[in-house]
């Protein structure tokens, strides 16, 4: 009796390719995006979502110490949320210690709005953002991003690691800004209240 | 006046602050391109260099860089305070409303990666430099396996012995010499001692000259060199004694 014949598969098989994208994310620092991963796998794109598929499996929350999770744009390996206790006892998290309120403004004013210089984080803050900002750029959380072509500004954006400290798959993982409330008539009308009752 | 002797090196802008001020009032110098904490770093080493404070010229500086800081904000931002100026009640209302309703909409986002920081909290990963550092590039051409490996088997054979053996002296006893010396001179009264070891290899010829210098100490002999490294003239002994007899016979022949 004859055999089916069968598709010959290129390249190694998914199995043997999750094992190279595991020894990729681990020799990496920073997310790795898919194409990333094809490039070093010397793969193709498709292939190699099918290994992090595997790879995803293999190293899921409860299975294994060593989570794989999407983020920034990319795929990274992180410790699990249960042993997050114990690697607080052997690691600070100095990146988002002690992120001031102004801090946390101008990140989502820099997230939002995409680059800005300091002059267009002061407007919508109504204060001077020097300070926060230079913070931020140490922290790693705000990169410089060119200059603006009006006046010559230097320009900010949120970094890869801001994304990854917030757990955000990408920026479009932030809420719709319309959803976060400030309706503008809303606070005209409560401005004209105000103003009446002064009145009154 | 210190003002007047300000002399700067901006990048925009090299000369006196004089002239920074004059290009910029005719317009010829965009005052965005100025470094203006260049111009104020410049003026307080100057300041530092004085002996004495010019408190008149300081406070003349002040003006004059506060009046360039207000230009030059107002050169950045040249709209705004204009617009809002002119701005009818109504349209300043809702200019108002806008702006607060976008400071709300950051105050709530701002909230939001506030909760979410919270959330994830229990996140850790690890943080690094950038992860795929350029490849360095390979500086060596291609090679061969076999060339490789006929490479490896050269240097893996072990090298010819290489003989010493000229390198080795061998000396003859001295006494070979004194009896051959001894011989010569039994058989002539003197002879030339250059000559008589031409023919040896030189490492014998030291022995004999050895042998030359105990034949001189033990008295058998007398050696004349008429210069440095002339030749070596060797007389037996008894040769010499009945010379200079001949020679006192003579003198005293001569003298009587």
């Amino acid at each position: 009796m004859e055999r089916p014949l069968r598709l010959v598969q290129a390249g190694p098989p998914v199995a043997q390719l999750a094992r190279t994208v595991e020894a990729l994310l681990v020799v990496a620092s920073q997310p790795l995006s898919v194409a990333d991963l094809a490039a070093a796998a010397a793969d193709d794109a498709d292939r190699i979502e099918e290994a992090l598929a595997v790879v995803g499996a293999r190293f899921a929350e409860g299975e294994s110490g060593i989570v794989l999770e999407q983020v920034a744009g990319g795929y990274a390996f992180r410790a699990a949320r249960e042993a997050a206790e114990a690697c607080g006892r052997l690691f600070e998290r100095p990146v988002e210690r002690g992120l001031s309120q102004a801090a946390l403004e101008t990140l989502a004013i820099a997230a939002y709005l995409g680059p800005c210089s300091r002059p267009d984080i002061a407007r919508v803050r109504g204060v001077a953002a020097d300070s926060v900002v230079a913070n931020l750029v140490e922290r790693g959380l705000l990169a410089e991003a060119g200059r603006s072509d009006d006046a010559g500004a230097v320009q900010y954006r949120t970094t890869p690691l801001f994304e990854r400290v917030f757990g955000l798959e990408s920026l479009a993982a932030l809420p719709r800004l319309d959803d976060l409330g400030g309706d503008a008539a809303e606070i005209r009308e409560r401005l004209e209240q105000l103003s009446q009752s002064r009145g009154a | 006046m210190i003002v007047q002797e300000l002399a700067l090196d901006l990048d925009a802008f090299e000369g006196p602050f004089d002239l920074l001020l004059a290009l910029v009032l005719r317009d010829e110098i965009a005052l965005s391109d100025v470094e203006l904490v260049e111009v104020v770093i410049a003026f307080i080493e100057r300041l530092a260099e004085r002996e004495d404070i010019d408190l008149e010229g300081c406070g003349e500086f002040l003006v004059l860089i506060a009046s360039l800081l207000e230009l030059k904000a107002r050169g950045l931002f040249p709209d705004e305070a204009e617009e809002l100026a002119e701005l009818e009640p109504e349209e300043a209302a809702e200019e108002l409303a806008r702006r607060l309703a976008e400071y709300r909409r950051m105050k709530s986002a701002a909230a939001w990666l506030t909760d979410r920081l919270v959330a994830e909290c229990d996140r850790y990963f690890r943080l690094g430099p950038a992860p795929l550092a350029p490849r360095p590039e390979r500086r060596l051409a291609p090679q061969s396996a076999d060339l490789l490996g006929a490479a490896l088997r050269e240097l893996a054979t072990p090298p010819a012995s290489v003989s010493l053996r000229h390198m080795e002296l061998r000396f003859p006893p001295v006494s070979q010499f004194l009896d051959r010396f001894r011989s010569v001179l039994a058989r002539r009264r003197r002879f030339d001692f250059d000559a008589e070891v031409a023919d040896l290899p030189r490492s014998d010829q030291a022995v004999a000259f050895l042998a030359l210098l105990e034949l001189r100490k033990t008295g058998e002999v007398e050696l004349e060199q008429s210069a440095p490294f002339a030749p070596i003239r060797v007389s037996r002994c008894d040769l010499a004694d009945e010379e200079a007899v001949e020679v006192t016979a003579a003198w005293n022949v001569r003298s009587a």
